[in-house]
């Protein structure tokens, strides 16, 4: 979502371009939004309960985490299509080596489950590195860097295990990152939340946040006002795929096996769940608030697909229409922002 | 409204023009352009005639580009109408008032920079037999028409190879594939350099005498002169008046075009040459745009650089500035010896470096104007605290609020995107990153390229306060004028050299002109 600032629209006018204002300035999020919530909750009598918001919450976090390190990547004028292989190579170097050490010393359960978390995290993050290199210093275009870095990071991944799932963690592993509550909130919640409150200082209080919108803004003019855009370049994509290995490490728990086969869906879903939220493709415009907000609504939808009981295939066709559709409407946006000016 | 005789208003229109006499070339009526919530054009009356230079002046959001933009047919009206040869015409796209002979030149050019000249010439037209491309028919049709109109360029060039000017004068060989009745210029010199608007000049005063039609939109009082019949000034999308270009003043045209009157455009300075600030020696860059130029700036002095597109006067300030890679030569600025400028390093020094191309090099459009006023001092106080990691909102929101109010931005309004400001308005904004933190040395690089006359009076009033409070000051113009009034010294660039150093009575045209060249031998 544009900050660009609307006036207050007078009572004289139409209630058209009222919609019309209401439209550029806050996206087309609200208005899916409001229509899923009608819709789901006419459709199934369970949708809108406690319970299952906090269902939607919690099955949500994985691609909330993912979709705000997508974010970044998007802010700069770029994208990352190896967050799903990013949470693969995670998930089974975690595993692995949390396995490993547990076997070695059965006592140590803690100290095997931050090694693996540890080296998890090392190995996604190795793929943000890449990334980084390729697109910050080399000139790769991220579309071309990112998608060989799909093939690399799954390639590893089925290597490391054959293709088959990694058993063998310790049990509270899964105990306290995947099930466990605290005051009667999920435990991957808290670290979602922990997330988004440093992003969003580090976006909107630090001026190497506003360097990211300057870079997507404008890189010319970025360089010429002494920012040093191939570090903001190479930190984004690093930052994208640190984020992603820690939903990794956290829907590795929630498994309590490591696959190499997770996260197919998540380039698409964290792509559609920033579009959604106003997060322009051309780089540069964006907030972190509404990316959150965009994640869930796709957490949300699923779980109304779910109750109202539509095939999971025919899941994916509506999932993947709604990211057109919202690249549609950021384009008609567009021209009615040209259109409105004020 | 009831119709006499059964007659429709539009051919009782057509008739009424009929029966003036000589019915203009092209004519609109009542002509009027909405977008929602603003009347970009009034009511506009216009009438041009055949053989006539017909010059459009107003500032910028005066509703020329409008106007311009529905006669060529990119654009449909709201209401009123357009007539050709006295005929009422439906200009429902570029290609319907190409058939008629109407072609534009825009400013933003419509060219593929992969395809060659011909190729570029003969778009949506090309030459076919049978459905079959003839590349060899198209490219003869293509020379035939630049020959024709003295360009000398291969039609197998391909258009990325080509200059800004060359580029211009594809575009304008464009609007001659077909026969030509209406031309429509919009600030064609903009990127021209003396040399070649000499040429276009006279390519349009021949197309005069072969009864074309021409639509010339321009800020440069100089041209205006020069090369127009008749003017037509437009302010806030209204039609003000239509003068004779020979018989009316300047100060008349300006006071139309503001509907106020603005006093001489140049300030008077007085310059006092104090310590040095910038010291080049021998400067060689390794793209070679710069070969071997010195230059020497003091603190209280304008510098003026001229010289052609490409001759490296924009480059020889960008490679000082850390934004162009160095081969050889030795910058002193203050006094300190900068072995390898960087962009962050010079900045933090006290030397800003304000690029040309507003939207390519400037300024983030998306992106709000406080944003955009910031950006190149987010390192330091009051932008932000505690070792300038944090942002200061309130610090930031403070200072451009002044800068905005000094610099009088308009609309006012520091969250509106920059791409939503007019041209003068972006340009107020770039001028406001040099005040965001103590800049002893200032490289305004064209500072006034699209600007508006009394945007542009408030530029140069800026650039003169700022070197009166003792900064050095750099001003690299293809605007002859501006070099002439504003500078104490000036450099002559040619070909990566400096060709000439004037010093103040010595900066006339003719010597400044004169070195714009290769020198014959002595």
């Amino acid at each position: 979502m544009s900050s660009s600032t609307i006036a207050h629209p007078k009572p004289a006018q139409s209630f058209g371009t009222f919609l019309k204002r209401l439209f550029v300035k806050l996206g087309i999020l609200p208005i899916l939004l409001v229509i899923a919530l009608v819709v789901f909750t006419s459709m199934s009598d369970n949708f809108m309960t406690s319970k299952n918001l906090m269902n939607v919450l919690r099955q949500s976090v994985y691609l909330t985490i993912v979709s705000m390190g997508q974010m970044l990547a998007l802010l700069t004028g770029g994208f990352d299509l190896s967050v799903g292989t990013t949470l693969a190579l995670t998930s089974v170097v975690g595993a692995l080596t949390m396995a490993t050490v547990y076997t070695a010393m059965p006592d140590a359960v803690w100290l095997a489950i931050l090694l693996g978390c540890f080296a998890g995290i090392a190995a996604g993050t190795m793929i943000g590195v890449s990334n980084g290199i390729g697109v910050a210093f080399f000139g790769v275009s991220p579309f071309m860097m990112s998608l060989g870095m799909t093939s690399v990071g799954f390639g590893i991944a089925l290597f490391l295990t054959g293709g088959v799932p990694v058993y063998g963690m310790p049990q509270s592993f899964g105990d306290t990152f995947g099930f466990g509550t605290f005051i009667g909130i999920p435990s991957p919640l808290y670290v979602a939340a922990i997330i988004a409150v440093l992003l969003y200082v580090f976006l909107y209080r630090t001026r190497f946040g506003r360097y990211f919108y300057a870079v997507g803004g404008n890189i010319k003019a970025a360089e010429l006002s002494g920012i040093n855009t191939r570090l903001t370049l190479f930190t984004t994509y690093v930052l994208c795929a640190a984020l992603t290995a820690v939903a990794g490490m956290l829907l590795t728990a929630r498994l309590d096996t490591g696959e190499a086969n997770i996260g197919a869906s998540m380039p698409l879903q964290s792509i559609a769940a920033c579009v959604i939220a106003g997060v322009s493709m051309r780089g540069g415009v964006g907030r972190l608030e509404s990316v959150i907000m965009g994640a869930i609504f796709i957490g949300l939808v699923q779980n109304g697909m779910n109750l109202a009981r539509i095939e999971s295939y025919l899941q994916t066709v509506v999932l993947g229409s709604l990211l057109i559709l919202a690249v549609i409407a950021d384009q008609i946006r567009l021209r009615y922002v040209a259109s409105l000016k004020d | 409204m009831q119709e006499l005789g059964g007659i429709s208003p539009s051919k009782r229109l057509e008739e009424s023009a009929r029966r003036d006499g000589a019915c203009s070339l092209l004519e609109t009526v009542g002509l009027t352009k909405d977008y929602p919530g603003i009347r970009a054009l009034d009511e506009m009356n216009f009438k041009l005639n055949a053989g006539e230079v017909h010059v459009l002046f107003g500032e910028n959001g005066a509703g020329k580009s409008t106007l311009i933009s529905m006669l060529a047919g990119a654009n449909m009206p709201t209401a009123g109408q357009i007539l050709f040869n006295g005929n009422i015409v439906e200009l429902a796209g570029v290609h319907a008032a190409r058939e008629l002979g109407i072609s534009a030149v825009f400013q933003e050019f419509s060219l593929i920079p992969q395809m060659t000249i011909a190729e570029n010439m003969f778009l949506g037209a090309e030459p076919t037999k049978k459905g079959f491309l003839q590349p060899k028919a198209q490219r003869e049709n293509a020379k035939e028409i630049l020959e024709s109109l003295d360009f000398h360029l291969s039609p197998t060039t391909r258009v990325d190879n080509l200059t800004r000017a060359e580029q211009q004068m594809v575009e304008i060989a464009k609007a001659f594939r077909s026969n030509l009745s209406v031309l429509i210029l919009d600030e064609p010199t903009a990127s021209l350099t003396n040399h070649e608007t000499e040429q276009l000049f006279k390519l349009i005063n021949r197309l005069k005498t072969q009864n074309v039609g021409i639509i010339y939109i321009t800020h440069r009082m100089a041209e205006i002169k020069e090369i127009g019949d008749r003017i037509t000034i437009l302010r806030d999308g209204k039609y003000i008046e239509t003068v004779d270009a020979r018989s009316s003043s300047e100060d008349k045209l300006v006071d139309l075009m503001t509907g106020r009157e603005i006093g001489q455009i140049f300030p008077n300075i007085n310059f006092e040459p104090g310590e040095m600030a910038l010291e080049v020696d021998d400067l060689i860059t390794i793209d070679g745009s710069v070969n071997g130029a010195s230059v020497t700036v003091r603190r209280g002095e304008i510098v003026g650089f001229a010289g052609l597109v490409g001759s490296g006067k924009s480059k020889f300030a960008q490679a000082c500035f850390g934004a162009l890679d160095i081969e050889s030569g030795s910058i002193t600025f203050k006094g300190e010896k900068i072995a390898k400028p960087k962009t962050k390093a010079m900045l933090k020094r006290g030397f800003m470096y304000l690029p040309s191309d507003r939207r390519k090099d400037g300024l983030m459009m998306m992106r709000p104007a406080r944003e955009n006023i910031s950006i190149a001092s987010l390192d330091i106080a009051p932008f932000s605290k505690l070792g300038g990691v944090f942002l200061s909102k309130k610090g930031e929101a403070k200072i451009v609020d002044q800068l905005t109010e000094r610099l009088n931005l308009s609309p006012r309004k520091s969250e509106r995107d920059a791409g939503m400001f007019s041209g003068g308005n972006q340009q107020k904004l770039m001028l406001a990153r040099s005040l965001t933190r103590k800049f002893d040395f200032i490289v305004f690089d064209e500072p006034t390229v699209g600007v508006d006359v009394g945007t542009r009076a408030a530029i140069y009033e800026f650039i003169a306060e700022l070197c009166a409070n003792g900064a050095a000051i750099l001003l690299i113009s293809s605007d002859l004028p501006e070099v002439l009034n504003l500078t104490n010294r000036a450099y002559v660039f040619y070909q990566g050299r400096i060709q000439a150093e004037l010093v103040g009575e010595e900066i006339t045209e003719e010597n400044v002109l004169s070195n714009f060249f290769e020198k014959g031998p002595a």
